[in-house]
């Protein structure tokens, strides 16, 4: 047995504990910026408005967790990509994109033509016309109240009343369920966008091997482009009453009767699919490519890891998550407005960044996503409160991102030390 | 300098260094990869402030507060790497940092003057100043680098391992440069592995090993086995140890294996339970071979066979887009330990486990998920194995010693089951016992049945511990012959003549 040499560096306790303690500031410290900003805002709030105060109330911190959905989702998949060492600037435009083909679908109907061959239009005309026949049919029966009548012309009219009554019931029916399944439609149809946009973004990465950074600046354009190509450069309005369904704009709605178990129920599927994400970038042969990719793509090759494949992979399924973003942007807009996006993908990425994650990839993680989504909210919010105007808002997020950035370098320093 | 210490957390990098550079005369340092010398220089320079110890510079007190600050007192460092601006011209990047100029004009005329004074210097006055440096050839763009050192008037120019990205003739080249600014009187440090290169050079020598100074004096008192001695610390038979191993029958033969630029032709067989040595000068194409047989780059023709247990494989004529990637060659049996473990060897980010298990993830996932714990008992057990010194099989790369990274890379290669082995300079930058471990583990595989192709500069251990050694020369396998056959003169005249035959 031959001695190890003693040039071999050894990591005596200091550097030990100095590295355990960098990690504990990993994942802890959005945690610790989050409390602080709450904090922060909650004393200023108690502060400026006294007794009105009304930053901690459970009424706004759940107006705080639906206004953080759409960048949060949308931030979900845009650390697999930075994991991955990519980015991706067509965030913001692609979800405008999907949530304008999500209003488009169902202002022309598409569920209901292709798949019960009717239109919204048809049926809420009917259940007006259903409702002029009652009302015409109540009227006549004030002005029989007033002259003589015989019991069996009360009689006829009362039945003709519940006939009619009955009709538009049915009706509202047929219609509930049209606009349901236009909703699912146009749902579907906004995630495939999403995807495909991912996928065209994975593809032109990976086969042009022009740096994403590029390719994204020119598929951001693109997408911004299609969208207005579809809205026809206006806003597409979906009817709100007999096209777009209820649960599609109760997704992030924040009245009582809308929530479920406290939150709106976006939220729910907001949180739910980050325990997935998170589970999968953990648990997942998948998520290990992703991580080799992001940290040296090419020990990635030489471990014969499908680069170009996965990394299709990473943009695709993270368009799955653009799908959704721009579910949620419909959803607040009730529109489909085709600049609703553009600027929206610097919060997204700045989210994954305050989280924690390195833009030169390798690292990142969902919890982290979340905290620094949320944290980018609170201030929005927060500020409003206090009566900051937008300038303001802007100045300190500006602030904040680069905070974490160069947070970022200094931690990347003491790994390379 | 004297009494130099560094520390960098518990390492102490240098310990109580003195180092004399007399002027007018060239002084070689030696030592291994890790012994210091790095250090000792960027204190030099000023990239890295002592934690003890003083220097003096031409009798005054030197403390440099930074590299700008080191260089305008008069020390020039010229890297292996160049740093040059490759779209300026000679003369921007000669006066690059250190411009003539008047409120912020420059001062063509005065800088045209300097330029022409430091290349006459060199002894190289012809050299055009208003050509881009991407237009001139490597040793003239090395020239460059060191007419900036020149032009802030140094006192003291560091030579850095400078002959590593040369040819041969190039080399020759800088040599000349180097004997002209001896006659000027300036004292040169001068950093090189290669023994027959100090010996053209320098003057006298100084030796640091395990960041102490373990000895210093003039080249012409002392022979090559002396320095050897004191930089290894140990005795020769200490550092090969060999396990017994006997070739067995053919599993690879590869047959007029040509890359785009190189390999050219390559031809050769390679026996189970070989080890088989590929020499040769840097940019002889042995990597590029390596990297053609792993399928990282493309073979423009030729036939590498496969010979498994069941069939044969073929596994060359690639055509453009089409043909067989790393994944397929892994699968095939063969595994690659690249030369840069820092760029392309290991994801220094990642996890020891993540790292080791990146080429073969199947044992331990279904349906995609993986099952962590079993695949952490799995890594446990491969440290163990290949006696990985580290704190858990999650820590990351880039906290691990050379050494141990090392024996990560090649960890993974054995993790896949491959059993053709092509290790590329495995040893490169790695302390010697760690050395003399994966001398041994490489024995031991290949004792095991596996083929082994290692290449290597270092001529010393080829010899040692290889079956079979071949010469590469300009892309062209050149020669094969049983390492006992050879000396390490036999195999540079092979590897060199045949470049100026060809020249």
């Amino acid at each position: 047995m031959i001695e190890p040499s003693t040039t071999q560096p050894t990591f005596g306790d200091a550097t030990k504990s100095r590295r355990t303690w960098s990690r504990v500031v990993n994942v802890v410290g959005p945690f610790l910026a989050l409390a602080a900003v709450v904090l922060f805002f909650a004393i200023a709030d108690r502060w400026m408005n006294g007794e009105k105060a009304t930053f901690l109330t459970s009424r706004n911190l759940t107006t705080i967790s639906s206004q953080t959905s759409t960048v949060a989702v949308a931030a979900l998949g845009m650390t697999i990509i930075i994991i991955a060492g990519g980015i991706d600037l067509s965030a913001g435009t692609a979800i405008a994109l999907c949530a304008t083909v999500l209003a488009w679908s169902l202002k022309e109907d598409l569920g209901p033509r292709w798949l019960a061959g009717e239109t919204t239009a048809a049926v809420a005309k009917s259940i007006n016309e259903a409702q002029s026949d009652l009302k015409r049919i109540e009227r006549e029966i004030e002005a029989l109240a007033g002259g003589e009548v015989t019991p069996t012309q009360v009689a006829a009219k009362l039945m003709a009343k519940s006939d009619t009554e009955e009709a538009i019931r049915q009706h509202e029916r047929r219609l509930a369920k049209l606009k349901s399944l236009s909703a699912a439609v146009a749902v579907a149809m906004s995630l495939a966008c999403g995807a495909l946009c991912g996928f065209a973004n994975g593809w032109l990465v990976s086969y042009l091997r022009v740096v994403p950074f590029i390719v994204t600046l020119g598929t951001m354009q693109l997408y911004l482009g299609l969208s207005k190509q579809v809205a026809r450069e206006t806003t597409v309005r979906p009817d709100r009453f007999s096209q777009v369904s209820d649960g599609l704009v109760d997704l992030l709605s924040v009245r009582a009767d809308a929530l479920w178990l406290g939150l709106p129920s976006g939220v729910w599927l907001t949180l739910l699919l980050a325990g997935l994400l998170a589970a999968a970038l953990h648990w997942t042969v998948f998520s290990r490519y992703v991580f080799a990719l992001g940290s040296n793509e090419a020990t990635a090759r030489l471990c014969g890891i499908n680069v170009r494949w996965n990394k299709i992979a990473v943009y695709t399924l993270s368009g799955l998550f653009v799908g959704i973003a721009g579910l949620y942007q419909f959803s607040r807009l009730t529109v489909g407005n085709p600049t609703s996006g553009s600027g929206l993908e610097l919060r997204v990425i700045a989210a994954v960044v305050i989280g924690g994650a390195s833009l030169s990839g390798g690292r990142g993680s969902v919890l982290g996503t979340l905290l620094g989504a949320l944290i980018m909210s609170v201030i929005a919010n927060g500020c409003t409160m206090l009566g900051l105007q937008n300038p303001v808002q802007d100045m300190i997020l500006g602030v904040i991102i680069v905070a974490a950035v160069t947070l970022d370098q200094f931690r990347q320093k003491s790994v390379s030390r | 300098m004297s009494g130099i210490t560094k520390s960098f957390g518990a390492t102490q990098a240098l310990r109580d260094v003195s180092l004399d550079v007399p002027a007018g005369r060239v002084l070689a340092l030696i030592g291994e990869n890790g012994a210091g010398k790095s250090t000792l220089m960027k204190v030099l320079s000023g990239a890295h402030a002592p934690d003890a110890g003083t220097m003096t510079l031409s009798g005054k007190p030197f403390a440099p507060s930074g590299p700008h600050d080191a260089r305008l007192a008069g020390v020039g460092m010229i890297y292996q790497e160049l740093n040059l601006a490759p779209d300026l011209s000679v003369e921007d990047n000669i006066m690059l940092g250190q411009e003539r100029s008047q409120f912020g004009m420059l001062n063509r005329r005065a800088q045209q003057a300097k330029v022409r004074e430091v290349l006459e210097l060199l002894g190289h006055p012809d050299l055009p100043p208003s050509t881009p440096v991407r237009e001139l050839p490597i040793a003239q763009q090395q020239l460059v680098e060191i007419a900036r050192a020149l032009a802030s008037d140094c006192k003291v120019i560091v030579f850095d391992e400078p002959t590593s990205s040369l040819t041969r003739s190039d080399v020759e080249y800088l040599f000349a440069v180097i004997r002209r600014l001896k006659s000027t009187g300036l004292g040169i440090v001068y950093i090189s592995h290669f023994l027959e290169e100090i010996r053209q050079v320098s003057d006298c020598y100084a030796v640091l090993r395990d960041g102490q100074s373990v000895g210093s004096g003039e080249l012409s008192d002392t022979t090559d086995t002396d320095i050897v001695s004191l930089m290894v610390g140990r005795s020769v038979s200490e550092l090969f140890p060999s396990v017994p191993h006997i070739p067995g029958e053919v599993v690879l033969k590869v047959a007029g294996l040509s890359g785009e630029s190189s390999p050219v032709e390559v031809s050769f067989e390679l026996r189970r339970g070989e080890i088989l040595g590929i020499a040769g000068l840097i940019g002889a194409g042995r990597t590029e071979l390596l990297r053609c047989l792993f399928g990282l780059d493309e073979a423009a023709s030729g036939d590498a066979v496969r010979s498994p247990d069941v069939g044969v494989r073929t596994l060359g004529r690639r055509r453009p887009g089409y043909g067989d990637s790393p994944r397929q060659r892994i699968a095939a049996g063969f595994g690659l330990v690249s030369e840069d473990r820092k760029t392309e060897g290991l994801a220094q980010s990642r996890s020891i486990a993540d790292n080791i298990t990146y080429s073969r993830l199947k044992p331990y996932s279904c349906f995609g998920w993986l099952n962590l714990n079993r695949r952490r008992t799995a890594v446990a057990d491969w440290m163990r194995r290949l006696h990985v010194k580290a704190a858990s099989p999650e820590q990351s790369i880039s906290e691990l010693s050379g050494g141990n990274q090392q024996k990560v890379a090649i960890a993974r290669v054995l993790h896949q089951e491959a059993d053709i082995l092509l290790l590329d300079e495995p040893t490169r930058g790695i302390d010697v016992g760690t050395k003399a471990e994966i001398y041994r583990l490489m024995g031991e595989q290949a004792a095991a049945g596996k083929a082994i192709i290692f290449v290597s500069s270092y001529l010393t251990e080829l010899l040692a511990v290889c079956d079979r050694v071949a010469v590469m020369s300009r892309g062209r396998l050149k020669e094969v012959r049983a390492a006992r056959d050879w000396t390490e003169e036999a195999v540079m005249a092979v590897a060199v003549s045949v470049n100026e035959s060809v020249a």
